[in-house]
This record gives C-alpha cells, sequence and structure tokens, in this order.
C-alpha cells in the first residue's frame, strides 16, 4: 500500500512540475492585470525547442535557456499587441496559442535529423535524470519527493520565493497594485507599462520551463499532442489558486494527482473513469470561478481575479 | 515630440478593409520568412496551397465543406461579440450540438416519423449548443461570473464528455472497437448539394443574412449594440442587460451547435472524432477579422478554409507539414491586432512646452 503510494506521489510530482511552472508564471503575468490565453502555444514551442536544442548540443542548460527565450519572444508579442497597441487579449492570446500549436508541429517536422526525414518525433535527446537525494531518497514517501529531476527541486524552492516576492516585497506589492488598479498605481509613480511587460514576458518564460519539463523529463522526447491541453488546465489552476503563488501547489497537486490515477487506471485496463476524471478539473474551475464570485459579492474580502485584468490601460484617456 | 492617441468618432470605413488585408499579406510575410529559412521557397508553397484549395472542383468543395462549420460558429461567436461577451466556448457549443444531433440520430428517430428526423436533429443541436453558451450567460447575467474563464473550461467538459460518449457510451458494438458510433440511419443523414458539400452551406449563408439585418436594422440588434459599448447608458434606455445576454448567448450557442449538426448528420454520418477539430478557435479569429460583421464572416471563412485546406495539399504534393495552414492561420491576427489601434484611434503628436519654444 505504502509503495502504491509513493509510486502514486512520484508521478503525481513529475506531472504536476510542468503546471507548476506554467501556473506560477501566468498568476504573476495576470496580476499585472494581463491575461495571456497563449501558454498553450508557449508550452508546445517550449517543448520543441528545448527538445530539439538537447538533441543536437546534449547541453540540457542551453536547451532550457533557448526555450524560455523563445517563449519570452512569444510572451513579448502579447505584450506588445496587448499592452502598446491595445489589442483585445483574448483574441491575441488565442493567436499565440493558434501560432504556436502551428509552429511547433511546422518544426517538429523540420528541424529532425535527415536520417529520419527532418522529424524530431521519434528520436531520443538527452533529458533530465533524476536525482536521488541521498540517505532520505529511498525511504518510502520520501522517495517520491526526493527523487526528482532537478527541475522539480528548483520548482520547490520557487513556490515559497514566488508567494514571498509577491506579498512580502516592495516589487510584488507594486504588481499587484498595476492589476488591481492601474491609475491610482501610476500615481504611486509605478510605470504601469513597463510592469505589465516584464510580467508578461516572465510568465512566457515560466511556461518555456513547463514545456521543457514536458520534453526534457516527464515524457522525454517530442510530439505534437505533448501537452495533452496542460496550457488550459493551467488557465483554470491560476483560477483555482485564486492568484496567489503559494497557493498554486494545491492545484497542481490535485491536476497532477489525477494524470497519475489514470496512468494507473489505464495500466488496469479500465479507462471508463479516466475519462470522466479528466473532466474534473475544468468542472471544479467552473464552480471555484462561482464561489469566489458570489463570496466576493456578498463577503467584504477581495479575494479573485485582480481588478484591471483583461482591461487594456490608456494613460491618455481620462 | 510626444504621441498620444484619440479615440475616432466613427471607425474609418475605408481601413476597415484595407487592414485585415494588409495582415493577410503581412501574415503571408511573415510565414514567407519562416519558410525562407528552411530553405523552400514561399512562392511555391502559397501556390501549392492556392492550387489545393482553388485547383479544382473536388479541392474547391472541400474548402466548401471546411468553411460550413467555421462560417457557422463564427457567426455564433460574432453576435456575443456584439455585446462584449467574450463568449470563447464556440468549441464546445460546437460539439454539444453535434452530441444532441447524435442523440436524435441514434435514438429519437425510432420514435419519430422520417422526415421529422432531421428537422429534430437540428432542433436539438440548436438547444444543446444554445444550453451549453446558456451556463456561463446565467453565470455572468445572474452572479457576475467571468464568461471568458467559464465558457474557456465548459469546451473541454464537452470535448471529454463527447470521447466518454463514441468511445464507452454510444461505441457501435460491431465496430471492431474503433470509437465511433454506429453509422446513423439513413434518414438522418443531411442532404449534400454536391460531393461532400451539405446542407449546412445554405444554413450558414441564411443564418449569416438574417444575423447580419436583424444586428443592423432591428431594435435588438442595437440593443445588442448599445449594451457592448455602455451598459450604463443600456441601463438608462431601461434595456434589460441580464434578459439580452441570456438569449442572445443561446442565440450565439445555437449557431455553433448548428455547426456541430452539420459535421455530423452531413459529413461523419455518425457521432467519432474530430468535432473538436479547432473550428470554434478558428470561429473567433473569423470574428474578429471580420469586425463582427455576419457577411464578411463568410468570406473570412473561405478565406481560413483555404489556408486549413491548402496546408493538407502542401502535405500531400510537397511533403512539407500540413501545419504551414495553421501557422499562417495564427499570424494572420498579430498585424490586425497591431493594426485595430489605428482604426479606432487617431495618433495625434503634439510638442510639449519645451520643443514648442525651440
Amino acid at each position: 500500500m505504502i509503495g502504491l503510494i509513493t509510486s502514486l506521489l512520484a508521478i503525481t510530482i513529475s506531472a504536476g512540475t510542468s503546471l507548476l511552472y506554467a501556473t506560477i508564471g501566468e498568476i504573476y503575468t495576470e496580476r499585472s492585470g494581463i491575461l495571456n490565453l497563449g501558454i498553450e502555444g508557449m508550452m508546445l514551442m517550449g517543448a520543441v525547442t528545448s527538445f530539439a536544442v538537447s538533441y543536437y548540443t546534449n547541453s540540457l542548460f542551453l536547451a532550457l535557456l533557448i526555450a524560455m527565450v523563445v517563449t519570452a519572444f512569444m510572451a513579448l508579442i502579447h505584450a506588445f499587441l496587448t499592452i502598446t497597441m491595445k489589442a483585445n487579449q483574448v483574441v491575441s492570446g488565442l493567436s499565440i496559442t493558434i501560432f504556436g500549436t502551428g509552429l511547433s508541429s511546422f518544426l517538429g517536422k523540420r528541424l529532425g535529423p535527415e536520417s529520419n526525414n527532418f522529424n524530431l518525433y521519434g528520436v531520443n535527446g538527452k533529458n533530465f535524470p533524476d536525482i536521488q537525494v541521498p540517505l532520505v531518497g529511498d525511504w518510502p514517501i520520501f522517495s517520491a519527493i526526493l527523487n526528482q529531476d532537478i527541475l522539480t527541486y528548483i520548482a520547490y524552492l520557487i513556490i515559497p520565493l514566488a508567494w514571498f516576492f509577491m506579498y512580502k516585497t516592495k516589487k510584488g506589492l507594486n504588481l499587484r497594485a498595476v492589476g488591481e488598479n492601474p491609475r491610482t498605481a501610476e500615481a504611486m509613480g509605478i510605470n504601469v507599462i513597463r510592469t505589465r511587460y516584464i510580467y508578461t514576458v516572465i510568465g512566457g518564460m515560466f511556461a518555456g520551463i513547463g514545456g521543457a519539463h514536458l520534453a526534457l523529463a516527464y515524457t522525454p522526447g517530442w510530439n505534437e499532442h505533448i501537452t495533452g491541453g496542460r496550457g488550459w488546465i493551467v488557465i483554470a489552476l491560476v483560477i483555482f489558486a485564486m492568484w496567489n503563488p503559494g497557493k498554486a501547489i494545491l492545484g497542481t497537486l490535485l491536476f497532477g494527482g489525477i494524470n497519475a490515477i489514470q496512468f494507473r487506471l489505464q495500466a488496469a485496463g479500465t479507462d471508463i473513469p479516466a475519462s470522466l476524471l479528466n473532466m474534473l478539473p475544468y468542472l471544479v474551475t467552473v464552480l471555484a470561478l462561482v464561489l469566489l464570485t458570489v463570496y466576493e459579492n456578498y463577503g467584504k474580502r477581495k479575494i479573485g481575479a485582480p481588478s484591471a485584468l483583461g482591461k487594456p490601460y490608456m494613460k491618455e484617456d481620462k | 515630440m510626444k504621441f498620444v492617441f484619440e479615440k475616432r468618432k466613427t471607425q474609418l470605413k475605408r481601413l476597415l478593409f484595407l487592414i485585415p488585408f494588409i495582415s493577410f499579406v503581412g501574415s503571408l510575410f511573415l510565414s514567407g520568412l519562416l519558410l525562407l529559412a528552411f530553405k523552400t521557397n514561399p512562392l511555391m508553397v502559397y501556390g501549392a496551397m492556392f492550387k489545393g484549395a482553388f485547383g479544382n472542383w473536388f479541392n474547391f468543395q472541400e474548402t466548401l465543406v471546411k468553411a460550413i462549420p467555421l462560417m457557422l460558429a463564427g457567426c455564433g461567436v460574432i453576435i456575443a461579440f456584439r455585446m462584449r461577451f467574450w463568449n470563447i466556448g464556440a468549441e464546445g457549443q460546437l460539439v454539444m450540438g453535434g452530441i444532441f444531433a447524435a442523440w436524435v440520430s441514434l435514438f429519437l428517430i425510432d420514435f419519430i416519423p422520417p422526415w421529422l428526423v432531421l428537422p429534430a436533429a437540428f432542433t436539438a443541436a440548436l438547444i444543446g449548443g444554445g444550453l451549453w453558451a446558456g451556463i456561463p450567460a446565467i453565470l455572468k447575467a445572474k452572479l457576475g461570473v467571468d464568461e471568458t474563464l467559464t465558457s474557456l473550461m465548459l469546451n473541454y467538459v464537452a470535448i471529454i464528455f463527447c470521447q466518454y460518449l463514441y468511445n464507452v457510451v454510444w461505441i457501435d458494438p460491431n465496430g471492431y472497437g474503433f470509437p465511433g458510433s454506429k453509422i446513423f440511419d439513413k434518414a438522418a443523414w443531411l442532404p449534400r448539394l454536391t460531393g461532400r458539400v451539405h446542407l449546412g452551406l445554405i444554413f450558414a449563408l441564411i443564418i449569416a443574412l438574417v444575423l447580419w439585418f436583424m444586428l443592423k436594422k432591428t431594435k435588438w440588434g442595437f440593443e445588442l449594440k448599445i449594451i457592448g459599448e455602455s451598459p450604463m447608458t443600456a441601463k438608462y434606455l431601461g434595456i434589460n442587460i441580464p434578459k439580452n445576454i441570456i438569449i442572445a448567448l443561446f442565440i450565439s450557442g445555437g449557431i455553433s451547435g448548428i455547426a456541430g449538426m452539420g459535421e455530423v448528420t452531413g459529413i461523419a454520418h455518425r457521432l467519432t472524432h474530430g468535432l473538436d477539430m479547432g473550428y470554434g478557435f478558428t470561429a473567433i479569429i473569423i470574428a474578429w477579422m471580420s469586425q463582427l460583421n455576419p457577411i464578411a464572416a463568410i468570406f473570412v471563412s473561405i478565406l481560413m478554409s483555404v489556408l486549413l485546406v491548402g496546408g493538407d495539399q502542401v502535405q500531400r504534393t510537397m511533403g512539407l507539414p500540413s501545419a504551414i495552414g495553421l501557422l499562417l492561420q495564427g499570424m494572420i491576427l498579430f498585424p490586425l491586432l497591431a493594426g485595430a489601434l489605428f482604426s479606432e484611434y487617431r495618433v495625434k503628436s503634439i510638442k510639449s512646452i519645451g520643443e514648442a519654444v525651440k
């Protein structure tokens, strides 16, 4: 029994890592008032570019770096369109996703070795190995947590850091001010435009790491459906976490856990409840949104979405 | 010198058509650079795409077939976007329409006369899509829940539910385990005009025309516009906003549902995979490119379909990934979104005091 729990937990954490990175990134982006629905496209691009780089250079560091640069650039397009050109955030984000889906699929069939008909699908590259922490790393339960790849260990650190930065530092306060009330923030001397640019790009980089974790650790290799809609689950997880990076862990564990249980059920040959389990994250999110809104309508405390989320900021109109 | 943006009183008509055109050319140009990077001649690729989509009667039919769900879902999205209700759930509404139509074609068919099957499937699809859009509408109208995120989430609930149906519950017992329901009885096959082009094309054209008229010429269309542009004015004029949201979204989702019915009863003749091809997401891009005009949406849908079918053809004839079509689709909006600023705002330069003195 303890063995089963340990192995389920190990898959849960591994499945949750990519979600966690992308979710924390998107929380930061949305906190600045920018909704980025391009996560799915950016994760795909992060996955394909990191895998290609790791395949050709054998450098995991370079693979991660390139993935982050590429997705930062994609987020920059979104930032330029929505912040500078005041374009609709929903439509721009969807375009990023469609563009990223198309481009990653195209690159996946062009960047591969000639021997494989230029296809990246079906080739093996270097990937992040699991590192076992000495002594406690082979205890039950502990071995699930302390026998993971380096990106997961970094994720453990990022959760408290991201929380601390947002709630305990001046910069985090500024960020929240920009997302809540940009006009007041500007009056306080915060550069709203610059803040939004910075956090949108950071969000993109995190989505890139999420994608890279899929291609280089969780399911090593490249295929067009590698994200399996995770980019949309991330949008759901942000709501589930109530835009608080500290709470992102609960959602990612829950949804990573659903992944892990599916793994098990499919192995056991029953995929009937598994397909319905897939529905759960989305249903829970709708429910969470309703509850958050109702709570805010009747309660005093504001706990939901940043007030300025999705609204373009115009310095000029008074 | 300093530049400021000033909202135009009226959108420039000239720019309204020019900007989508420039966007299209811009998208071809940007993708062309990418193709060049892979030592591929973009002109040859575009030529092959064009030929693939229009080259012969069969290919052109395929372009029309793919344009049908895009036209319908595009019109559905337009209604919601007119009131600035960000319904991005057309994908799920389309799937739900397909499921409801399939239910009529698989089960209700035994209890009704054959001539009634297709009208019943049509109505069921309308109701299915409408109810699915009705959920975010009611949540928004009654509780103020953000519609963008709820409509997005419901897409996946519908898609997964649909997969569950054709993989498990409705799976054809004689289908050797292949995912999909049994083939419908002939009474549930939507008549075809020519080749694979089915009656859905006529539905789409009629709906677009009626919708254009309704939005442009009726009080209802005016009310939607006012709600979108200024909810305060709408309230002042005594327009019932919650009621309007719910009705408009029911129609919006219903039209997307009919797109699903077309795919199920007109093409596949069974419930199987392929409903969640992304038509509902492309529809959002179509709505935006056609500047929320249903007539324009017809033509933009054909253009988008050309990219899809052309992409497939490029794969067949040149051995290049069909994803080129998707790539072009995604890119087409970047110049458009950037350009929209100039059709809605006027750039004014004002000299700062310092410079004026000089």
